[in-house]
C-alpha cells in the first residue's frame, strides 16, 4: 500500500455545519422529553385541583409554546449545535489574548460533578458541608500566599464581579475614614480591562483615564498630574492587556499612597507572574484573581465562572458576608460582620468553580505554579518571534523588549498594502479550525490581534498558529478575495447584519422573528 | 443606488513638487510646469477599484473629463455625466458648481478626491443636506472630512451603501488661508460640517458588551460640563460638534463656526471676536470650553484663534476646560494633543498633562504639546 | 517514586526539557529569567510559594478531593426541604450532558461563525424564555437573580428620568443588600409594608409612597416567601397611573401555571434561571434574566449581550449576532452602563435545554404537581400541633410553617430534624424578626407524599 501522505498545514478543516433549524422548527406536536413524577392520588384527593384556585387575572390558560420535542432530538441537537462551537478542546484557542484560555484538566470537571457538590444546598447545616467549606479556605490561603494579601473573599461570580466588590471595599474604606464625598475619583489605565472604570462609574466614581506614553507604557507623568486628594483609587492591570509589564509599579503605587489613596491590583493577566512577582511585593492594597483565567476553570460560553477579591489586613472587615473561617476544629461561615459590604451575588461563591481551581493549585504545587508561569511567558516570547517573522504584521511599543503574558500584535501594513483587515484574518482563520477576536476595546492600536499562548499549548501548536496567520498573511497579498469572503469552511456563510441596527427588523426571540419578518 | 464623484484634478499637484497648496491659475501653470502628475485621479482610481464589484447596482454621477469621468471610465463604470467642461483647467467654481447638481439628482453618497481646498467648495454647495467622503489626494488635510486612504474610502463606501454599521457624522471643514500661508502666516479658518459616513469599531469591542453610541457619549460629555457650570461666570465656547452638543442640551443658540460666551442661563455674545472677548471677560470670571479640531488634534490655533494667547493669559489656563470623544484621542495613537496659540508663552503654559472630559464624570488626563 | 528528574508536567506541554531548551535558544535567550528582565529586583518574590505539596499523579489528586467531598452530606442523602432562592428541582441527564460537552464547556467569546452554537443555543435560551414569558426581549444571562433585579431597577431608573423605586417588603434580604448596594447612588429604594396575614403588599402603603419621583414599583410573584400576589393587576396598574414602571421578578419555572407579569401590566421582568436544569452546585448555580417587550426604548437600556437571527448570504442559512451592540439611548447619568463581564451563559444554554425537554405539557404538569404538593404540604402541616401555616391564600413551592406556639426555636427544631436525617426549612427568625419563630419550606416536584407525610410525622415527634 501506498504510504498516506504527511498532513500538510495549514490543515484541510472543515467546522461541522448541520444546517440546523431552530429549536422551534423542530417541534413535532404531542412529544414528550422527560416525564415528572405523577401526583399521587392521596395528595389529589387532599386538595383538589390547587391550579384552578388561582385568580383569573393570575392563571395560565395556555399552555406555553415551547417546542415538543422527544428526548433524542433534544440531544441531537443541541449536540449539533456543540460541534458547531470550538473551544479549548478543539482549537489551539491562543487567539482570545487576555482570556488566558488554557487547558481545564478534565478530573476536575468530573470531580465537580459528584452529588457531594451538585446536590448541596447552601443552606445546609454547617456540619453536613465541612468538606465543601474546607476546599474554600484551603483555596484563600492559597491565593493569599500567591498573591501576598491578607484575606480573600471568593463570593464573586467572575472577574468583573470581583473588581466590582474591590470598588465597594475602597468606598467603605473612605467612607469610614469621613472622606467618602473628598475622594471621588478612581484612576485607572487605557489598557487596563474596561470593567475597572466601569465598575468605578457604577459605584458613583468619577473616571480619570491615562494613556501610554509613545513605549506603552502607563505614563507616570500623566499618573503624577492625576492624583489629588479627591483619589480613592488606582485600578491598573500589570501586565496590562498589551503584555507589557509596568517596570515602573512601584512609582505609581507610591503616587497613589502619597495622596492617601489605595492600590487595587487587577490581575486578570497573572498567568505569567505567578511565583514571580505578587500585589504584595508591589505595595498594593487590593487585588482580584479570575479563577476561570489563571487557575484554569473553564470559560463556559461565558460563564459561570469565578472571581476571587483579595485585600490587606486593613481592608479586611469590609469584605462581603460571609466569610469562610476555621477554628482548628471545623468550617464555618462568619455572617457576624458589621462593616462588611454586604453581598455580592447570593450565597458563598461559585463553589464548582474554587473546587477546579484548588485541584489545579493542588496538583501543580508552587515548583508547577512556576512552571505555568514560565512557559507561558516562554511561548509568549517565541510565538512573538515567530509571529514577527510574518510579512505585514508588528507589535508595537516596548520595541525590542520582552513580554510577558500576551502580545497585542497590529497588522496595519499588511492592511494598508492589501486592503485586508484583521477582523477578516480572523473570520479566515475559521477556515483553517482556529479563530481570534480582534482585540478589543480601546480602539487604540490600528487593526489588532492580541493572542495568549499561555503555558498549555506545545510548541507544534504554536508553530501550526502561526502557520496559518501565514498562511492567510500571503493570501491577503495573493489573492485578498479569499479572506474578504471567508469564512468558507465555517459553519454558515457571510451573515447579513443589516437588520441587528434597526428597530423594526432585529428579532432578539423566534417569536419576535415569525412576527417581522415577511 | 446612486453615488457621485467629483475628482479635484489639480489637488496634490503643488504639494509633490515643493509648492504649498495648488488654487490659483498661476500656481497651477507653474506646478505642471515642474513636471506634476495629477494625483487625485489615481487616488479617486483606488477608491473606485473597490467599489467595482458593485458596478451593476450602482448609478455613478460625475463631471465630465478629468473632473470624474475619465477615472469612472476607467474602473469599469458607466457614468451619468452632469455638465460640461470645455476648458482644460479646472478652478474652485467647477467644483462649487458639480457639487450643487449633485444636490438634484439626489444621491446616497457623494465621493470627492481632493484636499482642503476642494472640501470647502463641496461645502459651500452642499453644507449637511448630502453624505460626503473624502478621497485624500491634497497637500492640505486638516479638514475631518476624509478617509484615512483612498482604499478605505472605498470600503467605508461600500458598507454605507449595503447598508452595513455606518453612522454618519459631522465632521470639520478647515481650510487655510492661503494667501497668507504662502507669504509665512498661517491662519485657518473653520468653514462648517459635511456629514460623513465613518465605521464605529464596534466588533472590536467584545469585553464592553454595551458601547454607547457617539451621539450619546456627546450628550454625556455635555451633561458633565452643565453639571458644574457655576452661576456668575462667563464660559466661552469654541466652535465643534462636541461643544455644541452642550449648547444644544441647554437650548442655548450656538454659532456653527464662531466663538460663542454664555452664562448659564444664556448667551451672552455669539460669533464674538478677539477685541470683544478680552471686553467681555475683563474682570469676569471665565472658563473656556474648546475641543480639537480638525484631524490633527489642535485645541487651539485651528478655527478658534478667536481664543487668542490674551484672552487666554487673562482667563487663567486652570479655567480651560477640553472636551473630545475618546476616540478622538485614541485616534491620534500616542501623539499628544498640540496647542498652537501664535505664542510660544503661551504655548508652553498650556503644554504638559491636563484632563479631558469624554463623558459623564469620565476624564482623561492626556499630554498637550506645541 | 523518585522525583529527582525535572518534572513533566502533563498540563504544560513544552516543560519537556529538551523542548524549553531548543524553544529558548529560538529567541536567543539562555534562560527564562532574561524573560522576566522588566521586573524589576525590588518587587519581585523572593524564594518558594509556601503551598502545599503537590499531588502530581491524577489518582492521588482524585483521592484528595474525594476524601474532601466525602465530608459532605447532600440532599441526594437526606430528605430536604430547604429553598429560599436556591431549589432541588430534579435535573434531566440532557441538561447535564449537554453542559458537559468539551465545545460548549472550554468555549468563550468566538465569533459568529465558529462559535455559531453558543449564538444559537442562546438565542434559543432566549426565545424560549420569551414563550414563557410572552415577551420578545429576553437577555443574554447575567450573573444571577439578585443582579437581573438591580439591573432592572436601574433600567427603570434611566427609562423614566426618576430615582425612587419602591420595593415589596417580603423580598428576600439577601437581594434587598444586594439590590440596595447595587442601584445606590442612583436610585433611592423604600420597603412596601406586607399585610400581616398573607404577605401580599399593603396598598394603603403604596399609595402613600408613591410619588412623581417613583421610577418602578417591585414585586415578586410569587414572593420570596411563597404567597402568590394576587393584587398584581391592581399594583401595576397604580403604578402606571403614577408614571413609574411596573418591575416583577418571577421564578421562570412557575410559568406552566402562573400568568406572565405582562399579562398584568409588568414591564420589566427579571429573575434567576437555577430552577431550569441546573444543580443547586452549593449556590454556585445561578444565572439572571431580564425581559422586555420589544421597544427600543427599553432595548437600548439593557447592559447585557442580546443576540439575534437573520440570515446568510445563503438562500435558508440562519446567521446570529448581536443586536444593538451600541447602545443609542440617553443614559445621561451612566452611559457606563454597568459592569457586565463572564456571567452565565453556560446555565442559559442547559435553561433552554431544560424547557425543550420539558415542552408545554411538561411545565403545565410540573406547575401543577408542584402546586398541589405544596397545598398538600401546608394542609398537612398545619395539622400539626404546635403548628401554624400564617400566611393564608395560594402558595407555590414555599411557605413560612409558624413554629411560635410550639415554644421551640426554628433553630432547635432543624437540628432536631437534621438528627433524623432531614433538612428543615430555612430559618426566617433573623430575616424577618417580626414573624418569631418561622421557618421558610420548600416542596417540589421532587417531594413524594410520603416524604411530605414524613416530614409531618417527624415534627409531631420533636414538637411533642
Amino acid at each position: 500500500m501506498k504510504a498516506v501522505s504527511p498532513k500538510p498545514l495549514p490543515r484541510r478543516f472543515h467546522q461541522a455545519s448541520w444546517d440546523e433549524p431552530v429549536i422551534f422548527e423542530l417541534s413535532q406536536p404531542g412529544a414528550r422529553g422527560v416525564l415528572i413524577p405523577p401526583v399521587e392520588p392521596a395528595i389529589l384527593q387532599e386538595v383538589g385541583n390547587v391550579t384552578a384556585t388561582i385568580p383569573e387575572s393570575l392563571r395560565r390558560t395556555t399552555p406555553p409554546p415551547l417546542p415538543e420535542m422527544s428526548q433524542v432530538h433534544v440531544l441531537r441537537h443541541f449536540a449539533r449545535l456543540s460541534q458547531e462551537n470550538l473551544g479549548v478542546d478543539l482549537n489551539i484557542d491562543i487567539g482570545q489574548g487576555t482570556c488566558t484560555m488554557k487547558y481545564s484538566p478534565k478530573v476536575n470537571d468530573q470531580l465537580a460533578r459528584s452529588p457531594k457538590l451538585t446536590d448541596l444546598h447552601p443552606l445546609q447545616d454547617e456540619s453536613t458541608v465541612q468538606g465543601i467549606l474546607e476546599v474554600m479556605w484551603r483555596l484563600e490561603q492559597m491565593l493569599k500566599e500567591i498573591s501576598g494579601m491578607d484575606r480573600f473573599s471568593l463570593q464573586p461570580g467572575a472577574g468583573s464581579a470581583a473588581i466590582y466588590t474591590n470598588m465597594a471595599m475602597v468606598r467603605a474604606y473612605h467612607k469610614s475614614r469621613g472622606e467618602g464625598d473628598q475622594r471621588n475619583q478612581v484612576i485607572t489605565t487605557i489598557f487596563s480591562h474596561p470593567s475597572n472604570a466601569a465598575c468605578a462609574k457604577v459605584g458613583g466614581y468619577e473616571i480619570i483615564t491615562i494613556y501610554p506614553d509613545p513605549d506603552g507604557y502607563p505614563d507616570l507623568s500623566a499618573l503624577q498630574a492625576s492624583v489629588s486628594e479627591h483619589t480613592a483609587a488606582l485600578f491598573i492591570t500589570n501586565p496590562e492587556d498589551t503584555g507589557i509589564f509596568n517596570p515602573r509599579i512601584e512609582q505609581f503605587v507610591t503616587a497613589v499612597h502619597e495622596v492617601g489613596g489605595l492600590c487595587v491590583y487587577d490581575q486578570a493577566n497573572a498567568n505569567g507572574i505567578l511565583g514571580i512577582t505578587r500585589a504584595r511585593e508591589a505595595g498594593f492594597d487590593m487585588c482580584h484573581f479570575n479563577l476561570h483565567k489563571t487557575f484554569s476553570t473553564p470559560h463556559g460560553c461565558g460563564g459561570p465562572a469565578a472571581g476571587a477579591s483579595g485585600v490587606s489586613a486593613a481592608l479586611a472587615m469590609f469584605l462581603p458576608t460571609p466569610t469562610v473561617e476555621f477554628d482548628g476544629h471545623r468550617y464555618y461561615l462568619d455572617f457576624d460582620r458589621p462593616h462588611s459590604i454586604g453581598k455580592i451575588r447570593p450565597w458563598y461563591g461559585v463553589a464548582q468553580n474554587i473546587l477546579k481551581a484548588y485541584a489545579w493549585i493542588m496538583s501543580l504545587g508552587a515548583d508547577g505554579l512556576r512552571e505555568v508561569a514560565e512557559i507561558a511567558v516562554l511561548n509568549n516570547n517565541y510565538l512573538l518571534k515567530k509571529v514577527l517573522e510574518i510579512h505585514g504584521v508588528s507589535a508595537p511599543y516596548a520595541k525590542g523588549r520582552r513580554r510577558i503574558e500576551q502580545v497585542r500584535y497590529s497588522w496595519e501594513q499588511l492592511s494598508s498594502e492589501t486592503g485586508v483587515h484583521s477582523e477578516e484574518i480572523g473570520y479566515r482563520a475559521a477556515d483553517f479550525g482556529t479563530h481570534y477576536w480582534t482585540s478589543h476595546h480601546p480602539y487604540i492600536v490600528p487593526e489588532p490581534m492580541t493572542l495568549e499562548p499561555t503555558e498549555s499549548y506545545s510548541q507544534a501548536d504554536l508553530d501550526e498558529y502561526v502557520a496559518i496567520l501565514k498562511h492567510i498573511a500571503d493570501e491577503a497579498y495573493n489573492s485578498p478575495a479569499t479572506i474578504h469572503t471567508a469564512p468558507h469552511n465555517s459553519t454558515c456563510h457571510r451573515i447579513n447584519q443589516a437588520s441587528y441596527d434597526n428597530p423594526d427588523e432585529w428579532a432578539i426571540t423566534w417569536r419576535a422573528y415569525k412576527r417581522k419578518v415577511k | 443606488m446612486r453615488i457621485g464623484l467629483i475628482v479635484n484634478p489639480i489637488a496634490g499637484i503643488g504639494g509633490r513638487v515643493g509648492l504649498k497648496g495648488s488654487d490659483g491659475a498661476e500656481i497651477q501653470h507653474l506646478a505642471f510646469e515642474l513636471g506634476a502628475e495629477p494625483l487625485s485621479n489615481l487616488r479617486a482610481a483606488s477608491a473606485l477599484e473597490v467599489l467595482s464589484p458593485l458596478r451593476e447596482t450602482l448609478e455613478l454621477f460625475t463631471p465630465t473629463g478629468l473632473m470624474g469621468e475619465d477615472v469612472a471610465r476607467q474602473k469599469g463604470f458607466i457614468p451619468h455625466l452632469i455638465g460640461s467642461l470645455p476648458q482644460d483647467t479646472t478652478t474652485a467654481e467647477d467644483t462649487r458648481q458639480a457639487a450643487l447638481a449633485m444636490l438634484d439628482i439626489p444621491l446616497e453618497l457623494l465621493l470627492f478626491a481632493g484636499g482642503d481646498g476642494t472640501a470647502r467648495d463641496i461645502y459651500t454647495s452642499v453644507n449637511t443636506k448630502l453624505p460626503v467622503l473624502g478621497i485624500p489626494a491634497g497637500v492640505k488635510i486638516q479638514s475631518a472630512v476624509f478617509a484615512t486612504n483612498p482604499r478605505s474610502a472605498g470600503e467605508i463606501a461600500a458598507a454605507y451603501l449595503r447598508g452595513e454599521r455606518i453612522h454618519l457624522r459631522e465632521s470639520e471643514v478647515i481650510d487655510l488661508d492661503e494667501d497668507s500661508y504662502r507669504t509665512g502666516l498661517f491662519t485657518t479658518r473653520l468653514y462648517g460640517y459635511l456629514a460623513v459616513p465613518y465605521r464605529p469599531h464596534l466588533l472590536q469591542s467584545r469585553k464592553v458588551p454595551t458601547p454607547a453610541a457617539e451621539s450619546v457619549r456627546m450628550q454625556a460629555i455635555a451633561s458633565d460640563v452643565i453639571e458644574n457650570m457655576q452661576a456668575g461666570w462667563y464660559y466661552i465656547l469654541g466652535p465643534g460638534t462636541t461643544t455644541r452638543a452642550i449648547t444644544t442640551q441647554l437650548g442655548f443658540p450656538k454659532t456653527l463656526v464662531g466663538v460663542d460666551v454664555y452664562t448659564r442661563e444664556g448667551a451672552v455674545a455669539l460669533d464674538v471676536s478677539e477685541s470683544r472677548l478680552l471686553q467681555l471677560i475683563n474682570k469676569q470670571p471665565t472658563k473656556i470650553i474648546v475641543t480639537p479640531i480638525g484631524g490633527q488634534g489642535f485645541i487651539f490655533g485651528r478655527g478658534n484663534q478667536q481664543i487668542s494667547p490674551n484672552v487666554i493669559r487673562m482667563v487663567g489656563t486652570e479655567n480651560i476646560i477640553i472636551v473630545s470623544l475618546a476616540e478622538k484621542l485614541n485616534a491620534l495613537q500616542g501623539e499628544p494633543l498640540l496647542v498652537d496659540t501664535g505664542e510660544p508663552e503661551v504655548d508652553k503654559l498650556l503644554a504638559g498633562y491636563l484632563p479631558i472630559v469624554v463623558g459623564y464624570r469620565e476624564k482623561v488626563v492626556y499630554r498637550i504639546a506645541f | 517514586m523518585s522525583r529527582n528528574k525535572p518534572i513533566v508536567y502533563p498540563y504544560i506541554p513544552n516543560s519537556i526539557p529538551a523542548n524549553k531548551e531548543e524553544m529558548l535558544r529560538e529567541i536567543n535567550a539562555s534562560s527564562v529569567d532574561e524573560l522576566y528582565a522588566d521586573i524589576p529586583e525590588g518587587i519581585r518574590f523572593k524564594g518558594k510559594l509556601n503551598l502545599p505539596e503537590p499531588l502530581l499523579a491524577e489518582a492521588e489528586l482524585v483521592r484528595h478531593i474525594e476524601g474532601l467531598l466525602g465530608k459532605n452530606i447532600s440532599t441526594r442523602e437526606k430528605l430536604s426541604f430547604l429553598g429560599a432562592g436556591c431549589y432541588q428541582h430534579y435535573v434531566p441527564a440532557v441538561c447535564d450532558e449537554i453542559n458537559a460537552r468539551g465545545e460548549f464547556l472550554t468555549a468563550y467569546a468566538g465569533e459568529t461563525y465558529e462559535d455559531k452554537g453558543r449564538f444559537q443555543a442562546l438565542f434559543e435560551y432566549q426565545s424560549m424564555m420569551g414563550e414563557l414569558l410572552n415577551m420578545d426581549v429576553v437577555n443574554v444571562p447575567n450573573y444571577d437573580g439578585f443582579q437581573a433585579a438591580g439591573t432592572a431597577l436601574l433600567m427603570a431608573g434611566r427609562i423614566t428620568g426618576r430615582n425612587e423605586v419602591l420595593i415589596c417588603g417580603t423580598i428576600g434580604r439577601d437581594k434587598l443588600s444586594k439590590v440596595c448596594d447595587y442601584i445606590d447612588p442612583h436610585l433611592k429604594p423604600m420597603l412596601l409594608n406586607y399585610q400581616p396575614d398573607c404577605g401580599m403588599v399593603d396598598s394603603a402603603d403604596l399609595k402613600a409612597k408613591i410619588s412623581a419621583h417613583t421610577a418602578a414599583v417591585y414585586f415578586e410573584n410569587p414572593s420570596y416567601l411563597g404567597f402568590i400576589e394576587t393584587q398584581a393587576a391592581e399594583i401595576s396598574e397604580f403604578a402606571h397611573q403614577n408614571g413609574a414602571l411596573c418591575v416583577v421578578g418571577v421564578d421562570p419555572i412557575s410559568l406552566g401555571v402562573l400568568n406572565p407579569p405582562i399579562e398584568y401590566g409588568g414591564d420589566i421582568v427579571c429573575g434567576d434561571i437555577q430552577s431550569l436544569g441546573i444543580h443547586m452546585w452549593f449556590g454556585g448555580g445561578h444565572g439572571g434574566f431580564i425581559a422586555t417587550r420589544d421597544d427600543p426604548v427599553f432595548v437600548m437600556e439593557f447592559p447585557s449581550r442580546l443576540f439575534g437571527i437573520s440570515s446568510t448570504v445563503v438562500e435558508g442559512e440562519y446567521g446570529f449576532g448581536d443586536v444593538a451592540y451600541e447602545r443609542t439611548s440617553f443614559a445621561l447619568r451612566e452611559e457606563g452602563k454597568e459592569w457586565v463581564g463572564t456571567a452565565s451563559a453556560l446555565w442559559g444554554i442547559t435553561a433552554g435545554v431544560y424547557l425543550a425537554l420539558m415542552g408545554p405539557q411538561g411545565m403545565v404538569e410540573l406547575g401543577e404537581s408542584i402546586m398541589q404538593r405544596t397545598a398538600y404540604s401546608i394542609k398537612k402541616l398545619s395539622r400539626v400541633p404546635g403548628v401554624k401555616i400564617p400566611f393564608d391564600g395560594i402558595h407555590f413551592k414555599e411557605f413560612i410553617v409558624d413554629f411560635n406556639g410550639s415554644g421551640q426555636t426554628v433553630k432547635s427544631i432543624n437540628k432536631a430534624l437534621l438528627e433524623r436525617g432531614i433538612f428543615g426549612g430555612k430559618d426566617l427568625s433573623f430575616e424577618f424578626p417580626s414573624l418569631g419563630q418561622c421557618a421558610l419550606y420548600a416542596i417540589t416536584e421532587i417531594h413524594t407524599q410520603a416524604d411530605i407525610d414524613r416530614l409531618a410525622a417527624t415534627l409531631q415527634e420533636v414538637l411533642r
